[in-house]
C-alpha cells in the first residue's frame, strides 16, 4: 500500500471513503473472527463451570464465602498471640534452612545433569551426533514428569526425608534446564571450537574453553531462575512428607486452633525468604546478561 | 612426504572435492587457488581431519592419516596446524592463553579446566609472540586486537603446535591490504626460517604468484592446474577461474601495495 502513495499517477491512490477498500474489509473480518472466538470461549467457560458445579461434593457458590473463613481464623489467632510470632519464626529457621538446602543441592545436581544433557543434544557440539534425538527425548521425558509426582513415588520407595526430595527436584530440573541450556548453546559461535579442534584438543577441552565462556552468563541466569522455582517446590514437598518448612506448616495447620500463630510465623519467614531470593536473583541475572553484552 | 591420492568428498550428490591427487615433498610453500566453491576449504579441512573424506587416502610419512581415529586423529591434528579466515581464536581469553591452546593435545582436560600451564610453555608462547611482533599484546583479550594482529595470534598458536605442516584457509581474505601483507610475509618467513611445509588457500592470483613455490588450481572440486607460478599465465588462470574473455586479473587481486616499509617495521 505504501508504494501507491508515491506512484507517479495520483489517480491510482486508494479512495479512503470507499467502505469496500481492502483494509476496511480486513478489519471487519478480524472483528467478526474476534467476536466468534469470544463467544466460543464464554460458551466453554459456562459449560465447564456447569460440569464442575454438578460434580462437586458441596455447592461451589455457597462454599465461596468460606474461602475467607480459614485465613481470617488464622490471622485473628495469630494477631491475638502476636507476641509469640518472632520467637516462633526463629524456632523455624532450621527447617527453613533445610528447605533452602534441598532446593540448592537439587538445583546444582539438576544443573550439572542438564549441562551434560544439553551438550550431548546440541548439534555441532554433541560427541555422538546420532544419539542427539535420544538425549532430546530423555530431556522431554524428565521435564514432563512433575516433581511432586516423582517425589510421591520416591517416598513410597525410599521413605521420607530430604534425599527423595532432592532426587525428585533434580530429575525435573535436569529436563527443564537441559532444554534451556541447549537452546543457549545452539546460539554459541562455533569458530573457537573449530579452532581448538584443529589443534587436536579433546571434547572436554573444546567445550570448556570454546563454549562455556560463551554460555556461562545465560546458563547462570537460568540456574538462578530454577533455584527460585525450586525453593517453592521444596517448601511444597514438605506437605507430602519430605521435611523442611513445608512439613512444619502442615503439622501446624492440621493441629488446628491453638497453633495458628505458628502458621503465621512460618508463612512470614517463607514469604520474606522468597521475596529476598527473587529480588537478589533478579539483580544478579540482569548483571550477568548485561555483562555479556559488554563482552 | 605428503601424498594426496584420489581424495573425494561428497555433500549429498555434489562432489566438493573430486578425485584430488598431488604430492608435496620437502618443505614447499604451496598455494591453492580457485574461485569460491571450488573445494579449497574442504580439501584443507580433510587434511586437518575437521571434515571426513568420502574416499581416497592422504599419506604422510607412510601413514594414511584419513584412517586415524580418536587419540591418533587428535595427535595428527596437533602436527598439522590450521589457520582460518576468521582466525577462530577464543575471543574472551587473553592472547598468551590462545597461543598456549596450541599444546592442548598433550595437556589433560583437568589441567585445562584450571588453566595451569608449565612455565617453560608459557615462556615459549611469549617467545613466539615476540617473534611475530605482538609480545606486548600477550595479556590482552584476543577480541581487543585488530584483524591482522588476531591472525598473527593464530599463526603463533600454530607455531606453538610445532607442526610438520601448516594449513592456511584464506588467511588474508578478511584483512586490509597492509595487514594481508604482514600476515603473508609472516607465513613465508616461517616457511623459510623453520623449513615447515605451508599449504595456503588463496583467493587471489597475485598473492599466489608472489608468495608460492608451487600453485595448485581447483575448479568444481577437481585439480585443473599444478605448476610453478611462472606457468600460471593469464589464459591458464582464466581456465581455473572459469571466466570468459573479459576476465581481468585485477578482479582476483588484493592489491598488496608496493610499499613494504610498514610491513618491514611490523616484522622487525
Ligand atoms: N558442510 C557442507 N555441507 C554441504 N555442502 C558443503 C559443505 N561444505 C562445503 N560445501 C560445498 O562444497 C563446495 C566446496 O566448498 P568449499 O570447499 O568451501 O569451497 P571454497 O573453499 O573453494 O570456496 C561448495 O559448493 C559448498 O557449497
Ligand atoms: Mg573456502
Amino acid at each position: 500500500m505504501a508504494d501507491l502513495a508515491f506512484a507517479p499517477t495520483p489517480e491510482k491512490r486508494p479512495d479512503l471513503s470507499q467502505p469496500q477498500h481492502a483494509y476496511v474489509r480486513m478489519v471487519r473480518q478480524k472483528r467478526v473472527y474476534g467476536a466468534n472466538l469470544l463467544g466460543g470461549f464464554l460458551l466453554l467457560l459456562a459449560t465447564g463451570f456447569h460440569v464442575a458445579e454438578t460434580r462437586n461434593a458441596g455447592d461451589f457458590l455457597s462454599g465461596l464465602p468460606m474461602l475467607g473463613a480459614f485465613p481470617s481464623e488464622v490471622l485473628s489467632e495469630g494477631w491475638a498471640n502476636r507476641a509469640n510470632v518472632p520467637g516462633l519464626a526463629l524456632h523455624f529457621i532450621p527447617s527453613l534452612i533445610e528447605t533452602l538446602n534441598i532446593a540448592a543441592v537439587s538445583t546444582l545436581l539438576g544443573g550439572i545433569c542438564a549441562a551434560l544433557l544439553a551438550l550431548l543434544s546440541t548439534r555441532g557440539l554433541a560427541p555422538f551426533p546420532r544419539l542427539i534425538p535420544v538425549f532430546r527425548r530423555t530431556m522431554d521425558a524428565l521435564r514432563a514428569l512433575p516433581d511432586v509426582v516423582i517425589a510421591l513415588v520416591l517416598i513410597y520407595v525410599l521413605g521420607g526425608g530430604p534425599i527423595p526430595a532432592v532426587m525428585a527436584i533434580a530429575i525435573h530440573t535436569s529436563g527443564a534446564l537441559g532444554k534451556l541450556f541447549s537452546e543457549a548453546a545452539e546460539n554459541a559461535d562455533l569458530k573457537p571450537v573449530e579452532g581448538l579442534a584443529s589443534t587436536g584438543a579433546r571434547w572436554g577441552q573444546r567445550i570448556w574453553l570454546g563454549i562455556l565462556p560463551q554460555v556461562a552468563p545465560n546458563w547462570a541466569s537460568y540456574l538462578l531462575m530454577r533455584f527460585e522455582i525450586n525453593v517453592r517446590v521444596s517448601a511444597i514437598l514438605g506437605f507430602v512428607g519430605q521435611g523442611g518448612i513445608g512439613a512444619d506448616m502442615k503439622v501446624a495447620m492440621q493441629w488446628g486452633q491453638g497453633k495458628y500463630d505458628e502458621v503465621v510465623a512460618i508463612f512470614l519467614i517463607l514469604f520474606f525468604t522468597i521475596v529476598v531470593i527473587d529480588r537478589s536473583s533478579d539483580w544478579l541475572r540482569t548483571r550477568l546478561t548485561k555483562g555479556a553484552h559488554h563482552g | 612426504m605428503l601424498h594426496v591420492q584420489n581424495v573425494t568428498r561428497r555433500f549429498g550428490a555434489k562432489s566438493a572435492v573430486d578425485q584430488a591427487s598431488f604430492s608435496v615433498s620437502g618443505s614447499a610453500f604451496v598455494g591453492v587457488i580457485g574461485r569460491s566453491g571450488a573445494g579449497k576449504s574442504t580439501l584443507l579441512r580433510m587434511m586437518n581431519r575437521l571434515t571426513d573424506a568420502t574416499a581416497g587416502e592422504i599419506v604422510f610419512e607412510g601413514r594414511n592419516i584419513l584412517a586415524l581415529q580418536g587419540a591418533d586423529k587428535r595427535a595428527w591434528q596437533s602436527q598439522c596446524a590450521m589457520i582460518f579466515q576468521q582466525f577462530n581464536l577464543v575471543p574472551r581469553m587473553d592472547v598468551a592463553s590462545n597461543v598456549l591452546h596450541g599444546i592442548l593435545n598433550r595437556r589433560s582436560t583437568l589441567a585445562t579446566m584450571f588453566n595451569v600451564w608449565p612455565e617453560a610453555d608459557i615462556l615459549r608462547a611469549l617467545t613466539i609472540l615476540d617473534r611475530l611482533g605482538i609480545a606486548e599484546q600477550a595479556p590482552l583479550r584476543a577480541e581487543a586486537l585488530s584483524g591482522g594482529q588476531q591472525q598473527r595470534v593464530a599463526i603463533a598458536r600454530a607455531l606453538m603446535q610445532d607442526p610438520k605442516i601448516i594449513l592456511a584457509d584464506e588467511p588474508i581474505a578478511s584483512l586490509d591490504p597492509m595487514n594481508a601483507q604482514v600476515v603473508m610475509d609472516t607465513l613465508r618467513r616461517i616457511h623459510d626460517e623453520d623449513g615447515r611445509m605451508v599449504i595456503a588457500n588463496l583467493h587471489t592470483l597475485d598473492t599466489a604468484r608472489r608468495y608460492c613455490d608451487r600453485v595448485i588450481g581447483m575448479r568444481d572440486g577437481r585439480i585443473v592446474f599444478d605448476g610453478t607460478p611462472d606457468q600460471l599465465t593469464t589464459s591458464v588462470a582464466r581456465d581455473i577461474y572459469g571466466a570468459d574473455d573479459s576476465f581481468n586479473e585485477s578482479a582476483t587481486s588484493t592489491a598488496i601495495p608496493a610499499d613494504t616499509a610498514y610491513a618491514e617495521t611490523m616484522l622487525a
